[in-house]
Order: C-alpha cells, then structure tokens, then sequence
C-alpha cells in the first residue's frame, strides 16, 4: 500500500500515470478492508440474524443470512423465560454508582497528587499505580472473604464498593490536573475560595473531556463485568446481564439459540448505543490514555 | 524576655507559620485520598498480603485452616496428580498467549491500512473497534452458536462449502484452545488497532518522504521507519496482552468450562475451580502467588529482552 504519492516519476503511459496508480491502490485498499471490515462484524449479523428466526430457521441446514419470517417473539420470550428486566436494573444501578462512586473518589486523590504537597506524596503515588500490577487473581479470594464477612453478598454494596478506587483513573486525573495553570489557583486563594470549592467549581469544569472519557471507561468496563459479580452474587434477583446470561444459556440446556441471541442483543445493545453516540471521545481517550474499558 | 530569645523567636515563628500551613495542607491531602486508600487497602493490599500467608495453609472450607508450609505448592509442583493437572494448566496459559503475537500481527496490518485519509475509514474504524466493546459474555454465546458441532454451526457449513469433514470445535480438545484462540484475536483487535493508529500518527511524515527521494518502497519504509518507530507500542500492547491473556475467564467459563479434558483450563480458570468449586482456599492461594510470581517473571523478561530491541524515539 503506498502511502505517499509518486511525485519524481514521469508519466510515460496512462498505466504508469500517478493517477492510475493511486487508483488501483485505493480501489485494492478499499477492496481489502471492505473484507476485513465484513469478516470482522458477521458475527453480529449472524447474531441478530438468528435472533430473529424461529425454532424451525435456527436448525436449518443450510442455513439463510435473512430470516424468512421475522420472529420478534424469541425477544418477548427471552424477557418471559428469565428476569432479563431486572437484570437490566441491576447492571444499570451497579454500572452508574461505580461511574460516580470513581468519579468522585478519583478527582479527590487525583486533585491531592497533583496539586497539593504532603509527606508521602511519592511513597503513595507509587503505592496507588502498584494496584495495576497485583492481577484480579490474586485478591479474588481473600476480596470474596471479606465480601462474605461484610455480610455483602448479594448486595450492591459488594458489587460496587471495591471498584470505587482506580489507579487509572487517578493518575488519568491527575494529569488533567496538572494542566491548570497555577496563578489560576493562586487567585482563587487570594479570593478566598477553599481548597473543595476551587476543585469543584473551577477545576472540574476545565477537566471535562478527561471527566468524560473516564466515567465512560468506568460504566463500560463495569457494565462487561464477569468474574465479580459471578462469584459475588447467588440470588436470581442480583444478578446482572452478563451473569443472568450464563445462567440462562447453561440452565436451558443449549437448544433455543433463537431466543439465546435475542438476549445477548439485550446485553449488547445498550453499550453498543452508547458508544455510538460518543463515540469519538471513546476511541481518542483509549489512543491518549491506553485505557481499556 | 532576654534579647536573643525574643530574635530567635521572631526568626522561628514564620518557619513554625510555614510548618502549620504544610501539616494542614497535609492533613487535607489525606483526607481527599482518604476513600481511595481505604478501598485500596480492604480490597488490594490486604487480600494480596492475605494470599501470601494463605497459600502455605491447608483450608478448606467450611473447616479452619492449618499451616502446613509448603505442602500445597509441593501438591502443585511435585504431587504425581496434582503437579501433571498444574502443570497441564500452565501449559495451556502459555498456549492461550499464542494468540498475542498473531493479534498483533493482524492489528499492526489493519492499522497501517487505516493509517490513510480516505473517505471512509471512520466506518471501517468503528467496524473493528465492535468487537472490543461488547461484552464478553455475549460474545462468547454468539460463538458458542457460530462454533455449533451440528451441520447447521456456521463454521461447519462453512467447512462443508469447502468439501471438508464437520467438526465439534469447541467439544473437541484439540481444537478448543485453537477456538478460543481465533475469539480472542477477533475481540482484542480492535483496542490494539487504536493504540497502534496512535503510534502511527505519531511518526513524522517526512521520514516517509525522504526515505521515497532515497528509492525506498513500501516493504522498506515499513521494515526501517515504521517497525522500529512504533516498537515503543508495540511493547506496551504485548504487556496488555499477556495481563489479559492471564485474566482471561468469561469465555472459558461460558463456553468450555475449562474442558474438554481440561484442555482449556488455564491459570485463572484453575485457580477459579479451586476456589469456588472445590473451595480449597489454601491451594487456590498457593496458585495465585504462583501466578504473581509468573506475572512478575515475564514482566521481567519482557523489560529486559524487548526493551534492548525497543527504539524510544
């Protein structure tokens, strides 16, 4: 694939011409990621595809990319056969009180390492990022214990509390933080604003975008979150999407895929919406921070 | 008041000012990283401390735990059983780690096409980036369905298109690895393509155009400019791949259950069995110091192999 046009080169035909050259490479270009590109989403169109056929369809051989009638039934079925509703409340009350519980939690620490001076700050921030490296594995037990000891499972609180804190997001913060100028800070002391009221009233705003991309990453990650809740979680009523949806696909016995892609497009589409609509501070958060959801 | 004492008195006081200000500058930056120290210390450190102590005990649940020093980690490393269904589970970590090096292979590929101003590319952007967004649950149901052993499975019809023998993927132990391998590359691409489109556009153009006066073609200027100027992302994607690669569960636990004949449990999966199947807390502990310990290792070797052969710009 070129990546720069020819510019020395002399025409001396129309097939060695730069504009024919740069034609057949955009078509071939075009030609290649089309294929890609359409690799890559099948997997959702067969998805949707077969959540949208009926008993009879999802078992034929060979089998069609359109349903012959569309079923919007295996919906209403799947909704009828577990409480996906409630499940949807859950993720939803779990995903936003992580979302501003972080938020919060975050600003604050972020606010400390960046614009204050204590004894410590060094020992803590290094302390604080440490946290990326210790592997989910490794707490899982001891964490459930605890959860256990609390009396918190089967609650909100053990789905939320222990994801309040994150190192990410704190030293994301933290470098939106050190951008505001200092005289800013200095006037605001001058005027007599206190420490809480410049963080909230002027700081805040100014870190809008960096705000922005991190409660997105914190309700996203939360959302598709797995082991947690899995072991966290006994009770059909606590469960949230991901987890109503293992049980739901191992406890049906493996036979109505109809239905069973009808309810992973429930879990799915949420996210899916949600990205679309921001999705270009999404994609430039990851490239700026490497952050994963 | 004798003279001297009065001086020293008023030179001390604004350095002792000073003093008070900082311990209550100090006090205040406490109180702000109050929340996040107390969850990092009640669900980080202290569970990762808890574990240390925890895997040289024998506990299984409900009854109390016993100290019995090494005897769990010689059940994993020396035990005929235990050591051959530990050591089964490593092996299968490592082979799950396959799919890093083509993931990476395939997202460089697609990020460098995309690398282009062309109408378009947000479309095919946003095409690769779906996958990574969707939960992994979901995803690993839509291909248990795409997987499907009957005839009906996507990718045996696809098989029998090509004249070939259908095959029970997933239910089959040698292929169940190769299965979640090919899920993994398909759902990580897209998080790699935009942290590799970053580094891209971090390279300065006119390398390319000088390097085009010179006579170079495109194989050269990827293999001189490119590969070297992007190593420092291409280093951190490999970190993330194999931290990933260790945590990776939802779609064991959906889809093979660490099965057939454990042919895909992994670490994490082993652990989990133990754990909160088996509940022999002591030795689900032994497994995660193993698996700290094998974090830290390849850490290390990552630093110290790829970072003599990692151009930082």
């Amino acid at each position: 694939m070129d990546n720069i046009s020819v510019t020395k080169v002399k025409p001396h035909s129309f097939f060695k011409s730069k504009k024919f050259k740069s034609a057949v490479g955009k078509g071939s270009w075009y030609l290649v990621l089309t294929i890609s590109a359409i690799v890559v989403v099948l997997p959702f169109i067969w998805m949707a595809s077969t959540s949208l056929k009926g008993p009879g369809e999802v078992f034929a051989y060979p089998p069609k990319w359109l349903p012959q009638e569309w079923r919007f039934q295996n919906y209403v079925d799947a909704f009828q056969a577990a409480p996906f509703a409630r499940y949807f409340y859950n993720s939803t009350i779990v995903a936003l009180c992580v979302t501003v519980g972080q938020l919060v939690s975050c600003s604050l620490a972020a606010f400390a390492f960046a614009r204050m001076e204590f004894k410590g700050k060094g020992f803590l921030f290094s302390l604080f990022l440490s946290t990326t490296m210790i592997s989910t594995q490794v707490t899982l037990v001891p964490s459930y214990l605890i959860i256990q000891k609390l009396h918190w499972i089967d609650t909100y609180q053990g789905l939320i509390v222990p994801f309040i804190a994150n190192a990410f997001g704190i030293f994301m913060l933290r470098q939106a933080f050190m951008t505001i100028p200092l005289e800013l800070e200095e006037a605001s002391k001058l005027d007599g604003c206190s420490r809480l009221r410049f963080l909230w009233q002027i700081c805040i705003p100014l870190i809008k975008p960096t705000l922005a991309a991190q409660a997105l990453f914190a309700f996203m990650g939360n959302w598709n979150a797995y082991l947690w809740p899995l072991i966290i979680t006994n009770r059909e009523e606590m469960r949230t999407l991901q987890i109503g949806l293992r049980y739901f696909v191992s406890q049906e016995g493996g036979t109505q895929w109809g239905v069973y892609m009808a309810a992973a497009m429930i879990v799915i589409l949420p996210v899916v919406a949600i990205y679309f609509t921001v999705q270009k501070s999404f994609v430039e958060g990851i490239a700026t921070t490497g952050l994963k959801g | 008041m004798s003279k001297t004492e009065s001086l020293a008195k008023n030179t001390l006081s604004p350095s002792l000012q000073r003093k008070q200000r900082q311990r209550k500058e100090s006090l205040a930056a406490y109180a702000f990283l109050a929340p996040s120290i107390l969850i990092f210390a009640v669900f980080t450190f202290f569970p990762a401390i808890f574990s240390m102590v925890a895997g040289f005990f024998r506990w299984n649940l409900p009854y109390d735990p016993v100290f019995t020093g090494l005897s769990n980690f010689e059940f994993l490393f020396v035990d005929d059983i235990g050591a051959a269904e530990f050591g089964k589970s490593v092996l299968n970590t490592l082979y799950f780690m396959l799919g890093i090096p083509i993931n990476i292979c395939v997202s460089l590929w697609i990020a460098v096409m995309l690398n282009r101003r062309l109408p378009g590319v947000g479309i095919f952007r946003t095409a690769f980036f779906l996958p990574t967004l969707t939960s992994m649950a979901a995803i690993s149901v839509v291909w248990m369905w795409l997987y499907h052993p009957a005839d009906y499975g996507l990718f045996n019809t696809l098989l029998i298109r090509f004249g070939l023998p259908i095959q029970s993927w997933l239910r089959d132990p040698v292929l169940a690895m190769p299965c979640l391998i090919v899920l993994g590359v398909w759902r990580g691409m897209g998080y790699n393509i935009v942290i590799f489109l970053a580094g891209l556009q971090s390279i300065p153009h006119d390398l390319y155009e000088a390097s085009e006066i010179d006579g170079a073609n495109w194989w050269g200027q990827f293999r001189l400019i490119t590969l070297p100027l992007l190593s420092p992302t291409t280093f951190y994607i490999l970190i993330i791949g194999v931290i990933n690669s260790l945590k990776a569960f939802a779609e064991i636990d959906i889809m093979t259950q660490g099965g057939p004949l454990g042919a895909t449990t992994t670490l994490a999966y082993y652990l989990y069995q133990y754990a909160f199947q088996y509940f022999q807390i002591g030795l689900a502990s032994a497994v995660a110091i193993v698996l700290f310990v094998f974090i830290l290792v390849l850490t290390l070797i990552q630093f110290k192999v790829v970072e003599k052969r990692v151009h930082y710009g």
